[in-house]
């Protein structure tokens, strides 16, 4: 039996169907977003679920290919937990669940893959386009793995390539060229307590999960990463309900990006 | 091209041939050899042990620290710069999580037990090997432990549906997913899942089972190990 005061008190909400900010148990939060909201980067965009806010900047780069793609552009992505988000984060190296976000969403947008990437090749083997994403927390109120990752998708949605001169890139001026993108990507992350399923969870909430399990998907339904976390497991029957619900949840969010293109 | 044989002639749920042993590392509190195919992993048990810094101890209950390390000539192409990277970190939290469900830590206060996990070669599935080998160090350092954790590979490579991938598989040209699981014995839990790739939900939800039968056989390599030490700890006794 679960000694934890704090759990007992979340699970009598969530026995009705009740959230601490009266949401269900699977409903979003309130989801906005903004476009070009750094004049300095190629894209982005600033995210919010809730009171969890992230800005995901595009920084794009002519650069060699990595020996094994001759001809495909590079990603790297990285999602950065400021200190100025959580009394939980200090300033230095990445702490693991910086390292765990960042590869997560990078998985999705890589596996799916977002971009058509033998299109960012400029050259074979010399040169080809970089697409570095940072998505940086601004306010940690919990789900920041499908924060970060809805984020980082719009930032893609929203870049311009620079005006490139005799081969190097003059970031004064974009031109109108977007990025080759392939799938949009989404992840979806699905919570358990106890035997309860929930999205989108506050920090407190986050803090007292169980396990959780991402599950990216692309615009055609398919998953293209999978994540467990959590110091739980899970049962075979727990999978197939998270599948379920992510599978609807997926459609909701692609809903709102469809809506950018 | 269409995937319709496996390079090594394996039949599509096979697993490679497993090798394990417990008490390789003499010097170790608990330590296991684990090969699958050609992905090799030795891991170590230290400990429980004081944790220090002192300010990360619990005094309620021990923690389980684990290190995955491909060792820099381990991989396929190029050296591996040693040093751990993202990938590595990743790795070896969710292997602590993978084990941390049947790990008694209430039993050590204040402690660490920790968990060193070093592949000198590998051929894929490095991530499971290492899991596999590092229950069995738990068990063989005598850590208080719930159950076994046996974890394995499956994923979709093509239009098939496959057991314990190799580098060349999911290397494939075409849709492919690797899927590592881990599986609690005797609870049929998971806990651990990953995946990279692309996979629909209805294979998803068949890949459980695959690598749930899958694990079971990894389980009883995993038990021989440990049954051939007690054999011979109770030969010596005898001969006392």
């Amino acid at each position: 039996m679960r000694g934890n005061d704090e759990v007992q008190h979340v699970l009598k909400y969530f026995e009705n169907n009740v959230r601490y900010d009266n949401r269900g148990l699977t409903d979003y939060r309130d989801i906005s977003y903004d476009l070009d909201v750094v004049k300095t980067a190629e894209g982005s965009a600033s995210v919010k679920f809730g009171q969890t806010q992230v800005i995901a900047g595009v920084k794009l780069s002519i650069d060699e290919p990595y020996p094994d793609t001759p001809n495909k552009g590079n990603l790297m992505v990285e999602v950065s937990l400021s200190p100025l988000a959580s009394e939980n984060y200090l300033p230095g190296p990445p702490d693991m669940d910086a390292v765990e976000f960042s590869r997560v969403v990078d998985r999705g947008l890589r596996e799916a893959p977002a971009l058509d990437f033998e299109k960012l090749c400029i050259e074979e083997g010399e040169a080809v386009w970089n697409v570095s994403i940072d998505i940086v927390v601004i306010n940690d109120d919990g789900n920041l793995i499908d924060v970060a990752g809805f984020a980082a998708m719009l930032a893609l949605l929203n870049a311009r390539f620079p005006k490139v001169v005799d081969g190097k890139v003059d970031y004064h001026e974009l031109t109108d060229k977007k990025l080759p993108i392939k799938h949009l990507v989404i992840p979806t992350t699905i919570f358990k307590i106890d035997k309860y399923f929930f999205i989108d969870p506050i920090s407190e909430e986050f803090e007292l999960s169980e396990a959780r399990l991402t599950l990216t998907r692309r615009d055609d339904g398919k998953i293209c990463a999978i994540q467990k976390g959590g110091n739980f497991p899970l049962k075979k029957e727990d999978i197939v309900q998270m599948l379920a619900i992510s599978k609807e949840k997926f459609q909701y969010l692609l809903k709102i990006l469809k809506e950018v293109n | 091209m269409s995937f319709d044989k496996r390079i090594d002639g394996r039949g599509f749920l096979d697993l490679r041939p497993m090798d394990a042993r417990v008490g390789v590392i003499e010097k170790a509190d608990g330590s296991a050899y684990f090969k699958m195919g050609d992905t090799v992993a030795y891991a170590a048990v230290y400990g429980p042990r004081e944790l220090v810094p002192r300010f990360k101890q619990n005094p309620k209950k021990g923690i389980l620290r684990c290190n995955y390390n491909m060792l820099p000539f381990s991989g396929v192409g190029e050296r591996i710069r040693p040093g751990g990277n993202r990938r590595s970190k990743e790795i070896s939290m969710v292997t602590e999580k993978a084990l941390l469900p049947v790990v008694l830590l209430d039993h050590f206060p204040n402690s660490v037990v920790d968990v060193f996990i070093e592949l000198p070669q590998t051929d894929a599935g490095s991530r499971c090997a290492g899991i596999t080998a590092a229950a069995l160090a738990l068990a063989d350092a005598g850590i208080p432990m719930k159950d076994l954790v046996s974890a394995v590979a499956v994923g979709k490579v093509d239009d098939k549906l496959v057991v314990d991938l190799r580098y060349e598989e999911e290397a494939f040209e075409g849709e492919v997913s690797d899927i590592p699981f881990a599986f609690i014995h005797n609870t049929g839990e998971v806990s651990l899942l990953q995946m990279d790739g692309i996979v629909d939900d209805e294979n998803l939800i068949k890949l459980v089972d695959l690598a749930r039968n899958a694990a079971l056989k990894v389980y009883e390599v995993q038990k021989e190990a440990l049954l051939e030490k007690f054999k011979k700890a109770g030969d010596s006794n005898e001969r006392k």
